[in-house]
């Protein structure tokens, strides 16, 4: 029945003529002047503060350096010569540990939580998230150190309870900076992938428990692949500032989690070596660039054939 | 081909306070067409996803091939089902879709290659294997939906609304080749629709739903031309209804008091007895109407007169909204044809004959 030539079904193709998913139109009105003039706005902002400063950074790291500070204005590959040194490769080695650990521990968390919030459609959940911004960042820190401290709340209570008998460092290590990147970045993480769950079509995972999906396939082969743009900013989000990270690596801490940008604040204000610090800036920029090169080579949009 | 496949006993379900489903029996049988009937909110979708497993019953039991599946979940009960709006996974390439519940099981490539050509050709998709569900129509994605829900081999295909999203023209053709599809699978389908003329046009059974309750069960013409009720008769169709007293039985023809048309004749082969309540109905494609009463008319025809309303002209056929002496609008369906065409054109307040046979109307009554 189905193999007659003349069945409906013939004229159910789209005319020919018709571009497959209409896209490529282009936007209807505004000439390309008054486009222009609406970016203007963002793209001064952009230049002035983004763009230049970069350029600034790029241009002392080929300098010499100022006696007190500051750069000769004259061309050097001395900061980049002093790269050449066993510690910068340690400590940048440590910095990818650190940052790729935080981002993997961050997601983990923030996926199943984004995830909850969603289904659960109760807007209340998202304001838990916003709380935290309400309080400064130092401060919030610092109350991780009243936390973790040896006479810490931590500390406190495993004592009281007879777990230990002597306090526990856990404070000034690569864990702790690693467990304090992840409650900084969290927030981060959780509101893109928010929005993305909350725009998927839970009827796929329906569908695809229908045609024979376990729960655990049903979440890793549609919702994954699904989310994919919301887990791509998380990871961006969480990633590029954890890579950079000063403040918390210079808090909480020790030998084992010197960070990139402890080197940078190091040399820019007691060694006051001006184009080493921007080198290292440099250095950053390539490697969270690189690292995103490869991230969307990785997730390019496959054509099969 | 005889045999109960699906078989739903006493289910009800709740959702809080809304009862969704109230004490649903029905028994499907092998390889039917079967259609769940009725408007938004009367359980229909519910039913569906009872049978496929993604919502519980709060009670009693479903069964597939005597064997209790309330307890089996989605992924192992062999059932598939076609979503309201394809859920197709946009990730995926038409193949891909459809190649689905095989690489779930980690079916060999070749295995998989073959079947999938298979079901593309089934719903005559060969050439957009590879495009992205974004890049069809809504008639393409819907056939995707349907060979990914068939490449299984379910016992049972579950289908809900499933062409609900396409236009009226697109609907025909899908519904015809849905059709055609059900011949040649040859297993169930559940069809769960609002739209009478869908259910009865492919169904071998119909189901009328409302409130969450079965109302009748039956061939498309048993459903249409003996409705159990009041809201079956004014579900399927249009149709005239009116209150009536009988009074007076004499074999199969029975004399009615009506509400508004007066005294009815009506045949009626399980007659009611006199001085009973019932609800007397009248198809608009049965009446007649004519300015002039003809002149061999027989004693068993009804005629009532009025005031053309409203006439109505849809192409294929006029509808005339025939106003009665208490204000009573009565509607008439007439075909354009010749043949039929009594006397001059009817216009807007001519006064007319409206006049049908005993054989015409029945009469549909309460506690039945």
């Amino acid at each position: 029945m189905m193999a007659t030539s003349s069945s409906p079904a013939d004229s159910l193709a789209p005319p020919s003529g018709r571009p497959a998913g209409g896209r490529g139109a282009r936007p209807r009105g505004g000439s390309k002047a008054t486009g222009g003039l609406y970016v203007a706005p963002i793209a001064l902002w952009i230049t002035g503060f983004f763009v230049a400063p970069m350029l600034i950074i790029i241009a002392y790291s080929f300098m010499a350096r100022g006696l007190y500070g500051g750069v000769e204005p004259r061309f050097s590959l001395a900061a980049y010569r002093a790269l050449i040194n066993p510690i910068f490769a340690r400590v940048t080695l440590t910095t990818i540990w650190i940052s790729v650990a935080s981002t993997v521990l961050t997601i983990a968390l923030a996926l199943p939580a984004a995830y909850y919030m969603a289904r659960s459609g109760n807007a209340k959940l998202l304001l838990l998230v916003i709380v935290p911004f309400w309080t400064n960042f130092l401060i919030r820190i610092y109350a991780w150190i009243a936390i973790l401290g040896n006479n810490g709340f931590l500390n406190d209570l495993l004592m009281t309870l007879g777990v230990t008998t002597d306090f526990v460092q856990f404070l000034y290590n690569r864990n702790a900076v690693i467990t304090v990147l992840v409650y900084t970045y969290l927030p981060y993480a959780i509101l893109p992938l928010y929005s993305t769950i909350d725009r998927f079509d839970f009827t796929l995972l329906e569908a695809a428990r229908d045609l024979g999906a376990t729960h655990l396939q049903s979440l890793a082969r549609v919702l994954l692949p699904g989310i994919k743009t919301g887990i791509f900013t998380a990871v961006l989000f969480t990633f590029i500032p954890t890579f950079g990270a000063y403040a918390v690596p210079q808090l909480i801490g020790g030998q084992d989690s010197y960070m990139l940008g402890n080197i940078i604040a190091r040399e820019l204000t007691i060694t006051r070596n001006w184009p080493l610090s921007s080198a290292i800036s440099v250095v950053i920029m390539l490697i969270t660039t690189a690292g995103l090169m490869v991230y969307l080579y990785l997730n390019r949009p496959r054509k099969r054939a | 081909m005889n045999g109960s496949d699906v078989r739903i006993e006493r289910v009800s379900k709740s959702f809080g306070s809304f009862t969704a489903l109230d004490d649903v029996s029905l028994t499907i049988n092998r390889g039917e067409f079967f259609s769940l009937l009725g408007p938004s909110g009367c359980g229909k979708t519910t039913l569906l996803r009872i049978i496929g497993g993604f919502e519980e019953p709060t009670d009693g039991r479903v069964f597939l091939d005597e064997a209790d599946v309330v307890p089996i979940p989605p992924n192992r009960r062999h059932v598939n089902t076609v979503f309201q709006n394809y859920a197709l996974f946009p990730h995926l390439s038409v193949s891909e879709n459809i190649a689905f519940p095989l690489r779930l099981k980690r079916t060999p490539e070749a295995d998989v290659r073959r079947r999938v050509g298979d079901y593309l050709s089934l719903v005559r998709l060969n050439d957009h294997a590879h495009k992205r569900p974004s890049q069809l129509s809504g008639g393409q994605k819907q056939r995707v939906a349907i060979a990914r829900a068939l490449i299984n081999e379910p016992r049972v295909l579950l289908l809900d609304e499933p062409l609900s999203a396409l236009d009226a023209k697109l609907r025909q053709q899908l519904l015809i080749e849905l059709d055609a599809i059900h011949d040649q699978v040859g297993i169930t389908f559940i069809y769960v629709t609002h739209d009478q003329q869908e259910a009865l046009s492919v169904s071998d059974r119909v189901a009328v739903m409302n409130d969450g309750r079965v109302l009748q069960v039956g061939r498309p013409f048993e459903i249409y031309e003996a409705p159990a009720d009041g809201f079956v008769a004014g579900f399927i169709g249009e149709t005239n209804s009116v209150d009536a007293t009988v009074v007076a039985v004499n074999g199969e023809m029975v004399t009615l008091d009506t509400a508004h048309l007066g005294r009815v004749l009506v045949t009626d082969d399980d007659p009611p007895a006199v001085g009973e309540q019932v609800l007397f109905t009248v198809r608009p494609e049965k009446l007649r109407v004519t300015k002039e009463l003809p002149s061999q008319i027989s004693d068993t025809t009804n005629r009532i007169e009025g005031v053309i309303d409203e006439p109505i002209y849809l192409g294929f056929q006029s509808k005339f909204y025939v106003r009665l002496g208490e204000g009573f609008i009565v509607k008439v369906f007439k075909q354009h044809a010749k043949y039929l065409d009594e006397g001059p054109e009817i216009k807007w307040k001519d006064k007319v004959w409206v006049f049908w046979s005993a054989d015409d109307g029945y009469i549909v009554q309460s506690g039945r």
